[in-house]
């Protein structure tokens, strides 16, 4: 039996222990937040934070996270009010959201790391995460607001 | 759409935004019409039937307080979620009416009185935000595939690698043992020209996703290629590119074309190639079918919610007020999930299995089995005379139609491809001919954002570049100069023209607006201004889905040829609009999308299999290589000018004045995209 802690509460897991986090994330416990995109680490759709770090969850099994801290979009902050989930909508960031949670958690952590990060930072820490409908400009204006208040 | 067409009936019924609560509606054309969101018509089509419904309910309101008042009707107005009498300063909320007011005869469209738009709150402003915001930053809009039903099933598909492929046999002995998987079953398939039928193949059923694909890649399969085992894209590019070389059918003729180009002083001569492209959403294809006996229900991310509730009364051969069609969030479209192959799988599955199906296609499915963009040779004759004016054109367009999907034995471009930047080319010049000549297809091809629009606007825009350099003139200049007088085009020799469904009065080309995008672009983009070293500006400008859109690009190239792109700039003539804030925000994603093409691009095919299947093959525009800055700039409608599309005429300009701007910066011509290493030679 597998035990790791997703947004605070205690999960059990005694399937597959190799089963992507992703899944069970979202088919076990049905956490729907947090999205599939590619499979392979290649789209950052499915970041979720471990213990404070982004990781992908489409690469990492459950077995992976056992003992550690998993947070999912559902559990950024308690009333959705984290600095960079106001930012994205001050800035009106989404058009078909889809991949925004992603986007949302992997600029979380980057600011976890990097409280003031410049431009070309928020760049390169967010060139992991692909927006098809292409966000990216109101993206990285919204991380720099999240981070600097303007 | 969620949130523009409810603002325009809050708008005319006198509703308070902050109080207005959007409910999805079912798939059901017999009731609310056709409800596609694909074609950038959403706006175009319901403006004003949803200015009609909004008029409709404040006339009820109002005649419902007018009676319970017992004054005449013509005393009291709706006024922000209430009616008032001004002369008692008596006031009713909309709620406390609304009973009375659905007891109220429904007016005829005939007596409504539309507000002035001066008068309006919302249209036009742009302060209002999407529906969906909260819950997208949250993690709580509900896209397909976070639909879940109690007793729900998982399951990913084995498809066949080859379009038009069939199963010969399968082995899922290994597959079944995998934890969490429940079953392996056929999953029927449809013959070649297939429609938006399922390819067919082989269903892992799991107790989750992981385990479902686990599964899958244990299966045992046999495939009977087909009649496209062959295709290879070497030899089909070669093949389209011979053709263009050739006389193919004639589908518009002013003048003489032939005798022009012989008797010109020069002949410029442009030969182009775009590639097939994938629609890779961020959110892949996937639905979810609950199907008990003779009804269905369906949960699915759908831009064509009444065509899914046909085919799948069709496939299940049920009667279609039995199918419930429930649209979720599209997290992306583009046009795929405008084909609802993968609900019809779910209706199938969950059929034989008595249970609910989610469907999850996998980005390698979707990339490899989708319904991809057509890929295109172009070539353009273009006859100059002694002083440097274009006399004479000769586009030649090679591409597999998306008709093909529905018919065998297509090889030309149907009308509807046709009109798309082709035949209806706006430039004035004595000697047009424009010729289609033959190309099968070989795979699903269809619709795309702009489709057929990007090759046929990548091929005239460039030329238009191409001419600038060849006569030594400003390419603006250029442009302007084969644009011409402002005018209404005059398209009677084009037989069977397509306008995007508009009858072509309505929605003539109007060479001024084309110029008015043109010069508005130059002006707010600083056309002409000197760049630095390594730098270069290029234009381009495009009609389509009856819009009018210039974009000029800053792009930098540097000594190993890595691009890069400072700015860009677009401006758009939509018509009359709703949200010019959401205009913005789709021509910002349209840069990204134009880039992405431009730069990345390309399905290709080796046995008749696609060779990509994930975005490290099929890599698209990342935030790191995006331009720095897009700005947009909209021109403001002129009284009575109808909605246009915004949602696709966005990308096709983007490519070719991306490609302008290269050959600005480093004499470079690129004619083939994707760019991918053209640059770096």
């Amino acid at each position: 039996m597998i035990k790791l802690k997703i947004n605070g509460q205690e999960q059990s897991w005694d399937g597959d222990p190799d089963l992507p986090l992703l899944w069970f994330i979202r088919d076990e416990v049905g956490l729907t937040g947090t999205k599939f995109g590619c499979g392979q680490a290649l789209c950052g759709a499915c970041t979720v934070l471990v213990d404070k770090e982004a990781v992908r969850a489409c690469i990492t099994s459950v077995s992976d996270a056992v003992g550690r801290e998993v947070t999912t979009i559902e559990g950024l902050h308690p009333t959705g009010d984290h600095p960079v989930q106001k930012a994205w909508r001050d800035l009106n960031v989404p058009q078909c959201g889809y991949c925004q949670a992603g986007q949302i958690m992997q600029a979380a952590a980057l600011l976890i790391q990097n409280p003031k990060p410049s431009r070309d930072q928020i760049r390169e820490a967010m060139a992991g995460n692909i927006c098809r409908c292409g966000t990216y400009q109101r993206i990285e204006n919204a991380v720099h607001l999240a981070s600097t208040g303007v | 759409m969620r949130t523009s067409l409810p603002l325009v009936v809050a708008e005319e019924m006198g509703a308070d935004w902050s109080r207005v609560r959007v409910q999805q509606a079912h798939g059901d054309e017999v009731k609310y019409g056709n409800q596609d969101t694909d074609g950038s018509r959403s706006t175009r089509h319901y403006l004003m039937p949803m200015r009609q419904i909004g008029a409709s309910a404040r006339t009820m309101l109002e005649a419902a307080a007018a009676k319970r008042w017992g004054v005449p009707a013509t005393e009291v107005k709706a006024i922000n979620h209430e009616v008032v009498h001004d002369a008692s300063g008596r006031r009713i909320g909309f709620g406390d009416l609304a009973a009375d007011a659905a007891k109220q005869s429904v007016p005829s469209v005939e007596s409504l009185k539309l507000k002035d738009p001066k008068d309006f709150r919302y249209l036009g402003k742009g302060e209002i935000r999407i529906v969906d915001l909260r819950d997208i930053t949250v993690g709580k809009a509900q896209y397909g595939a976070d639909v879940r039903l109690p007793g729900m099933k998982y399951a990913v598909i084995a498809r066949p690698p080859v379009t038009g492929g069939k199963l010969v046999s399968f082995d899922g002995t290994e597959a079944t043992k995998v934890s969490g998987v429940e079953k392996v079953m056929e999953v029927k398939g449809w013959p070649w020209p297939s429609k938006f039928q399922p390819l067919g193949g082989v269903a892992v059923i799991a107790r989750n996703t992981g385990a479902a694909v686990k599964g899958r890649d244990a299966l045992k399969i046999v495939w009977d290629d087909g009649p496209n085992g062959k295709y290879e894209s070497v030899a089909y590019r070669a093949q389209l590119e011979e053709a263009a070389r050739k006389p193919g059918l004639i589908v518009r003729k002013e003048g003489d074309v032939d005798a022009a180009l012989k008797g010109a002083d020069k002949v410029i001569v442009g030969e182009y190639y775009l590639p097939h492209l994938a629609h890779v959403t961020m959110e892949p294809p996937t639905a979810v079918a609950d199907v008990k006996g003779d009804k269905a229900e369906i949960w699915a991310p759908l831009q064509s919610p009444g065509g899914t509730r046909e085919d799948v009364a069709k496939t299940l051969g049920i009667p279609e007020e039995n199918v419930i069609i429930n649209v979720t969030l599209l997290g992306g479209g583009f046009g795929r999930k405008s084909k609802c192959d993968y609900a019809l799988e779910a209706a199938l599955l969950s059929k034989e299995l008595g249970a609910p199906v989610k469907v999850q296609w996998t980005r390698e499915d979707d990339v490899r089995n989708g319904f991809l963009h057509t890929v295109s040779a172009e070539r353009i004759e273009a006859g100059l005379d002694k002083n440097g004016k274009v006399i004479a054109w000769r586009h030649r367009s090679v591409a597999p139609s998306i008709a093909s999907t529905f018919a065998a034995d297509t090889v030309h471009e149907a009308p509807f491809e046709l009109g798309m930047g082709f035949v209806d080319m706006p430039f004035e010049i004595a000697n047009i001919q424009c010729e289609n000549p033959e190309a099968a297809a070989h795979t699903r091809i269809g619709w795309f954002r702009s489709v057929s629009n990007i090759p046929h606007a990548f091929a005239v825009q460039s030329m238009v570049g191409e001419l600038a350099h060849a006569t030594n003139r400003d390419q603006k200049d250029m442009l302007l100069e084969l644009i011409g007088s402002p005018r209404l085009v005059n398209l009677s020799s084009v037989k069977d023209l397509w306008n995007y469904g508009e009858p072509y009065d309505s929605y003539p080309i109007d060479t001024a607006r084309l110029r008015r995008v043109v010069e508005l672009v130059a002006d707010k983009g600083g056309w002409g201004r000197s760049v630095p070293k390594g730098h270069g500006l290029g234009i381009a400008v495009h009609r389509s889905f009856v819009s009018y859109i210039a974009t000029m690009v800053e792009v930098s190239v540097d000594d190993k040829g890595k691009l890069t792109v400072p700015r860009v700039d677009t401006a758009i003539d939509c018509g009359t609009y709703i949200n010019p804030e959401r205009i913005q925000a789709q021509i910002e994603g349209a840069a990204i999308m134009g880039l992405s093409l431009a730069k990345h691009g390309e399905i290709t095919f080796k046995d008749g299999k696609v060779q990509q299947g994930n975005f490290d093959s099929f890599p698209v525009a990342r935030i790191d290589e995006a331009p720095l800055v897009t700005n947009v700039h909209i021109v403001p409608p002129s009284p009575d000018t109808p909605p246009s599309g915004v949602g696709e005429p966005g990308v096709p300009p983007f490519a070719p004045a991306l490609i302008n701007a290269i050959f600005a910066a480093t004499g470079k011509r690129i004619r083939a995209l994707p760019i991918g290493k053209q640059l770096e030679a």
